[in-house]
Formats: structure tokens, C-alpha cells, sequence
């Protein structure tokens, strides 16, 4: 029995397959998060997860199966201000005479129609997003002066900006420094509990957030293990700094 | 015509008209240039100058105003142009056909309607002296769909040009965001023809760009300076074309060159004093 059976369903992929040439990328792959869940997908590297990710969002058409998020598929999706969406690197000019403010206020532009200017409680929202991930008193600096994990603090905050129902992050804990990582689990936490949102996390390391997951999906090609961590653990696999912990066992499975 | 009582050198009525089109141009086409940079798409305003050079040539041909000939060619070369950057055609690539296609057919035509004479030559380097009353009405109207489509478009184009994907995800429509700067683009270069002319209308959308990313910190201060700095050109460009009477359209440009060139230099002294000072802090 699916471990998501009987809850609100944000996320729901049925036999999903993409490959870019003969050969599947990712193949039949059937997974579900419901409301408030915060999910790890993890997977050595060239396993799918980035591909996964992308068919999840809407970006790649999926060759076979159905992809469904809140009920719709992506490109009926009517508030796509209901997905929050944190890219691996972002591709950012390094010259973009942009501030962190103006870069995370256009996370705020699906939810108010982006056409519209940003209302005083729209600002409020930015300053929130960018005080939980502790960048608030950097919001005049030009991005391009940030270092590389304040840079991913800010597209972090960029996604948090538009309080989304779903958060999709994808490797947002290389790089970045402790205190930020403690900050990032809070902003999550609150996330979860406060607006009952679900969060997938793509990453190598669980590192700080390893405690609180409800549950873990570990893909190659096909998911091979889907389960809440207790069970990963009881299968020799510690998520922390041990002889046999994930990235040394990711390592093995590629 | 009635001349407004401007001091020298704005006292004639040409050179209000003069000033009237640079002014509205030096506003308007940095205001595009500010994302065409971002998106490393800057020579996507000589790529349509070029086939503006082709509906111009039509226009003489057909007799009919080349204004609205250019304005029709640009605008639909630049969503082709754009439609084939989305497919995937690299933007060089597709650049380069409609770039050469443009000037050829524009030389073809010229040369059917027997019109290589001064009357090109005015949309080829441009004529600001020579603008009319009716050449002004349309370079402002031009000037003000410019503004009015970019005040309600930046917001959501800035996202795109920080990050195309993230924004497809969020739900922008970044198909016609991309669209609409295309043939925004297009609408600039036309307004910007009889100013600087087809060979140097790119120069207008991005010198003063260049200039204003040299003092800016925020995206927002960087459109204000451009729009400042273009419309100091214009207005220095054709005080100092009255005043030794230079081809305006150069002198416009060259006086964009100048600033940029002024303002690198006391960004090296300032970068290089703002170190001297933390060694000594040190």
C-alpha cells in the first residue's frame, strides 16, 4: 500500500519514463507526496534525479505515464505560485547589476499576476524570505558580489518569496555554510508546519535536514527504495557521518 | 511652424524637432538595450537595423512611406528571429541569416528602384536635422508604446533574463515575454532610423547600457542611468552638431562613446584609490 494512501496528494507520478535517445533516463518511475510530507530523492550521480525533476516540473514532456500536481498536469496547472523552485547553480551572469531584493521580489510575481507591481504586503513577504535564509542585511548588495552560497540563499529565499504549497529544491545545501543550513531547516520547518506545504529535496547530502524527513526515495533509473529513513538506516545506510552513510553507499549503487 | 522660444542652439524649429525625436530615442531604445545585454543578445539591434535597411529600400520602391515599411519587415523578422532562438537555432546562427539577408535584399531593392541618392542615404546614416513634424509624432508614439509596454513587462522580464527556466517553472509566460522584447526591439530601431541612421542604431542600444552598468548596483538605478545617459547624448550630440556643424548622427553616438570612456576611467581611479585606502587601513 502506497505510503501516501488516504492523504491530500500534491504530487503523484504513475509509470514515468524520458530518455534523450534509446535508452530511459528514467523508467516507469510511480511516486506520490502529499500535503505537509518533506521527501528526500536521492541517487548516485547520472541516476535520473535531475531528469526526474525536470519531467516533475513541467519542463520536459514525459515519453510515457502521467506526472500530476495538485490534480493537474503541469501545463494545466492553473497557480503555478503553488510550486516554489530552487534550480541547481542557477546560470547567473556574474556582471547582473541586480540587488538580492530585486532577484528574490520576482518570486513574488506569480502570485500577485506578473504584471502587477508588488503591494506593501507583497515587500513584507520579500523581507520574510530573505530574513529566513539571513540575507536580509545584504538585500542592496549586487548579487554578482555574493558568494557562491549566498548567491543559492537568495534563489532559496526567491522561491520561499512566493510562499508556495510545494517546495522543489535541487542540491540547495551544497555550499552553503552551517549557520545558513540551520536557517534553511528552520525556514523548511516553518514551511511545513505553518502553511502545511510539502517539500522535495534532490541532494547527495541530507546533512542538517537528515532529521527531519518523513521519508526518503532512492532512485536509479527505476526508484529502489521508498521509505521513511528508520528503514534506510535499518538497511545498514546511516544518513549522517558514518562508516556506511549515504553518499558512500550512493557511491556503491553507481 | 510656430518654434518654441528655446535659447541657442534649440532657438529653430528643426532642431526642437531635432531634439523632440533624440530625446524620445535616447529614452527608449536602452530601456530594450538593458535586457538584449543581459540575455548577450546585443547584436540583435544591428541584425534588425539591417533588415529595417531592406523595408526602407521596399518602402522607396513601392512609394509608400519607408517608416511603415521597415516597421512591418522589423517587427516580423525579429519574431522569427526569436521563434528560432526558442527553437534551439543558435541566436548567432539565426542572427547572421536575417543580418546578411536583410542587407542584401535592401540592395537589390535599392538598386530596382533606382533610389541610391541622398533620400537613402538619410535612413542609412541617419538625417535628425531633416525630421518633420509628421517623422516626430510617430518616433513619439513609438517612443510611448516603448515605455508603456516596458513599465508593465520589466518586472516579469528581469525574471527571465535572470533565469529563463526558473521562470517558465513560476508560470511566467516566457514565450511572449520574449516576444514582446523582440519586437520591441524592432518598434525602437524604427523610431531610432532617422536618428542615428541603420549603421549605428545598435550603438543607442547599448552605449548608454554599457555607461549606466559602470555606476549602477540594482537593475532598477541601471535603466535609470541608461535612459539619463541616452538622452544626454542625444541632447550633447546635437549641441555640438549645431555648434561645428557635425553629421548629428556620429556626433550623437561618439558623445555616448565619450561618456562611457569618461566613466571606465574613474571607475579604474575609484576601484584602485578604494584599494590603496584598505591597504592603508591594513
Amino acid at each position: 500500500m502506497p505510503l501516501t494512501a488516504g492523504r491530500d496528494l500534491i504530487v503523484r507520478l504513475r509509470g514515468v519514463t524520458f530518455g534523450y535517445g534509446r535508452e530511459p533516463v528514467v523508467e516507469d518511475v510511480s511516486l506520490s507526496i502529499a500535503r505537509g510530507e518533506f521527501v528526500a530523492l536521492v541517487g548516485p550521480n547520472g541516476s535520473g534525479k535531475s531528469t526526474l525533476l525536470r519531467v516533475l516540473l513541467g519542463l520536459l514532456e514525459p515519453q510515457a505515464g502521467r506526472v500530476e500536481l495538485f490534480g493537474q498536469t503541469p501545463a494545466e496547472l492553473r497557480e503555478p505560485w503553488r510550486v516554489g523552485y530552487v534550480p541547481q547553480r542557477p546560470a547567473l551572469a556574474a556582471d547582473l547589476p541586480a540587488t538580492v531584493e530585486e532577484v528574490v521580489a520576482g518570486g513574488r510575481l506569480a502570485r500577485v499576476g506578473w504584471w502587477r507591481r508588488l503591494r506593501a504586503a507583497d515587500r513584507e513577504a520579500v523581507a520574510h524570505a530573505m530574513d529566513s535564509v539571513a540575507l536580509l542585511a545584504l538585500r542592496d548588495r549586487p548579487v554578482g558580489e555574493l558568494s557562491g552560497g549566498q548567491q543559492q540563499r537568495a534563489f532559496i529565499a526567491r522561491a520561499l518569496a512566493g510562499e508556495p504549497q510545494l517546495l522543489v529544491l535541487d542540491e540547495p545545501i551544497a555550499g552553503i555554510d552551517a549557520e545558513s543550513q540551520r536557517r534553511f531547516r528552520e525556514s523548511l520547518s516553518h514551511l511545513i508546519r505553518e502553511h502545511d506545504a510539502a517539500v522535495l529535496l534532490v541532494s547527495h547530502e541530507l546533512g542538517a535536514v537528515a532529521e527531519d524527513l518523513d521519508r526518503v526515495i532512492v532512485l536509479k533509473r527505476r526508484v529502489l527504495f521508498d521509505g521513511p529513513p528508520p528503514e534506510l538506516m535499518a538497511a545498514g545506510v546511516s544518513l549522517g557521518v558514518h562508516r556506511e552513510d549515504l553518499p558512500l553507499w550512493l557511491e556503491r549503487l553507481g | 511652424m510656430i518654434a518654441f522660444a528655446l535659447p541657442w542652439p534649440f532657438d529653430r524649429t528643426y532642431m526642437q524637432l531635432a531634439l523632440a525625436a533624440g530625446l524620445v530615442v535616447g529614452a527608449a531604445a536602452p530601456l530594450i538595450g538593458a535586457f538584449l545585454v543581459q540575455k548577450r543578445m546585443s547584436l540583435l539591434g544591428d541584425g534588425i537595423g539591417h533588415i529595417a535597411f531592406a523595408g526602407v529600400a521596399g518602402g522607396l520602391l513601392l512609394g509608400v512611406w519607408p517608416v511603415w515599411t521597415a516597421l512591418v519587415v522589423s517587427v516580423a523578422s525579429a519574431l522569427v528571429i526569436e521563434r528560432l532562438r526558442a527553437r534551439g537555432t543558435s541566436g548567432d546562427l539565426a542572427l547572421a541569416l536575417f543580418f546578411y539577408g536583410g542587407i542584401a535584399a535592401g540592395v537589390v531593392i535599392t538598386g530596382l528602384a533606382g533610389s541610391l541618392n541622398a533620400n537613402l542615404f538619410a535612413y542609412l546614416f541617419g538625417s535628425i536635422l531633416t525630421v518633420g513634424r509628421a517623422d516626430v509624432v510617430v518616433v513619439v508614439v513609438l517612443g510611448v508604446v516603448i515605455v508603456a509596454t516596458m513599465a508593465v513587462t520589466r518586472r516579469a522580464l528581469f525574471a527571465v533574463v535572470v533565469d529563463e527556466e526558473w521562470a517558465r517553472v513560476a508560470g511566467l509566460p516566457v514565450d511572449l515575454l520574449n516576444g514582446i522584447l523582440a519586437a520591441l526591439t524592432a518598434v525602437t530601431i524604427v523610431a531610432a532610423i532617422r536618428v542615428v541612421g541603420v549603421l549605428l542604431i545598435a550603438a543607442m542600444i547599448v552605449l548608454p547600457v554599457a555607461c549606466a552598468r559602470l555606476v549602477a548596483r540594482s537593475f532598477r538605478r541601471q535603466l535609470t542611468w541608461s535612459m539619463v545617459i541616452g538622452m544626454g547624448a542625444a541632447l550633447v550630440g546635437l549641441i555640438a552638431a549645431r555648434a561645428w556643424a557635425l553629421a548629428p548622427g556620429g556626433s550623437i553616438v561618439l558623445t555616448a562613446v565619450l561618456t562611457y570612456a569618461v566613466l571606465a576611467i574613474a571607475t579604474v581611479r575609484r576601484r584602485r584609490s578604494q584599494r590603496f585606502s584598505i591597504r592603508m587601513v591594513q
